[in-house]
């Protein structure tokens, strides 16, 4: 299936990157990932995405039009309505730098904290004056569907592993709305809902400022969602104490709302870290069990915390 | 009451909830019955902790700062990137995925 689909987004991104000009001097074209949740192909200066198989234009229009409405933040598409393709929307980019996947030491922390504050301090009524039409708005953020997602997909492919069962308590301890199950406490917020270094690059490549890309699960809800996969590395023991530091006080410097100002900001963390270490964990086993292999030690550290978690439920559940 | 060895006065004291008397002259202690027996046991609550390790640090520290963690957090000493030691292919993929 994703082989037709392969060759066609090929084809178009490098019809797309050609547009004006009749000979393509510049060879192949890259697939940068081809998973089922998404296809993206990199041809010269431009990068063409097919979405998700069940992505709708209702939700992603509204998704496009914010990243066309905050250059400064978020990469802007090339073209502001998707295209159809093998029954897939697709869009079109501008290739950026990524982060290096070899040397996450380089990882810009500072910088992916500051676009974060500037997109939770961006008034949602920006997006309702023009060129943004008034009757498509923009839906939720997705962390929280995502993570009910994982959990499922847990249930239903690695019933039987014994890791499954403290990752559950733990999701069972979560309040209703990191599980999907309510609306989110804040429908106000703009949040990039999947933030990771892969969601980082350059524009314009290779050394322009560092801006955020993937409006997938683009949308309003919790903005403390978008720190807390960070957080969730750290309080597993995973990401460096003075790492999470760099990046916790740069989002306080630039004036994110998602923690207060001074104080602990675990208070504000601590339901979406939770949540994010679960999903991860749940992820995690359900790639093991398919694999048929053990779960490694990072991912063993992901379990450990979810057990823990069962032992002390949030204050706010 | 006065000591029954050097017949000072006593005074009573109340140490954690008991009451004791102590001779203002020569310092020695009178325990009424079911005392010592209080004292024993308020001991054993105080040495307790040291036989299973301490439980977990308050949910939300004293002095908050960037540095504080969630009660279920690695124990202290578990952040292993800060080694370098964990800096493995695992931790590396997981910061570029969803």
């Amino acid at each position: 299936m994703t082989h037709a689909l392969l060759s066609d987004l090929t084809t178009r991104a490098t019809a797309k990157a050609h547009s004006a000009a009749s000979a393509c001097p510049c060879g192949a074209t890259t697939t940068l990932a081809d998973r089922p949740d998404a296809t993206v192909v990199r041809h010269a200066g431009t990068v063409a995405k097919a979405h998700a198989p069940d992505t709708t234009r209702t939700d992603l229009i509204p998704r496009l039009t914010a990243a066309t409405h905050f250059p400064g933040i978020l990469l802007p598409p090339l073209s502001p309505t998707p295209t159809d393709l093998h029954g897939r929307l697709v869009t079109f980019w501008p290739y950026g730098t990524p982060v290096d996947p070899e040397d996450p030491d380089a990882a810009p922390w500072e910088d992916a904290a500051t676009l974060l504050a500037r997109l939770h301090r961006t008034p949602t009524t920006a997006l309702a004056t023009p060129p943004r039409s008034a009757d498509t708005p923009l839906p939720p953020m997705r962390g929280p569907a995502k993570a009910a997602l994982a959990v499922t997909r847990l249930r239903t492919t690695a019933a039987q592993h014994p890791a499954t069962t403290p990752v559950l308590h733990a999701w069972s301890t979560l309040p209703a709305w990191a599980r999907a199950e309510t609306p989110m406490p804040d429908t106000a917020t703009l949040c990039h809902g999947d933030l990771h270094l892969g969601q980082l690059v350059r524009h314009p490549a290779p050394d322009g400022p560092w801006l955020l890309i993937d409006v997938d699960d683009l949308g309003v809800g919790v903005p403390a969602w978008d720190l807390a996969r960070p957080a969730a590395w750290y309080a597993c023991g995973l990401l460096p104490p003075d790492e999470w530091t760099r990046f916790l006080t740069a989002y306080r410097t630039a004036g994110g709302p998602a923690v207060p100002a001074v104080g602990d900001p675990w208070p504000a963390l601590d339901v979406p870290a939770r949540t994010l270490t679960v999903q991860t964990a749940a992820r995690s086993i359900a790639k093991a069990v398919a694999a048929d292999r053990p779960l490694d030690e990072v991912e063993v550290a992901l379990v450990d915390a979810c057990d823990r978690m069962g032992s002390a439920p949030p204050e706010s559940a | 009451m006065q000591c029954p060895k050097c017949h000072a006065p006593m005074h009573t004291y109340n140490r954690n909830g008991v009451q004791i008397e102590q001779c203002s002259g020569c310092r020695g202690i009178f325990l009424d019955y079911g005392e010592l027996e209080s004292l024993t046991r308020l001991e054993s609550q105080w040495s307790q902790p040291a036989v299973p390790p301490p439980p977990a640090a308050p949910q939300y520290p004293a002095a908050p700062g960037a540095h504080s963690a969630p009660a279920w957090g690695a124990p202290q000493g578990g952040h292993y990137g800060h080694q370098g030691h964990h800096r493995n292919k695992g931790f590396g993929r997981m910061l570029f995925s969803s």
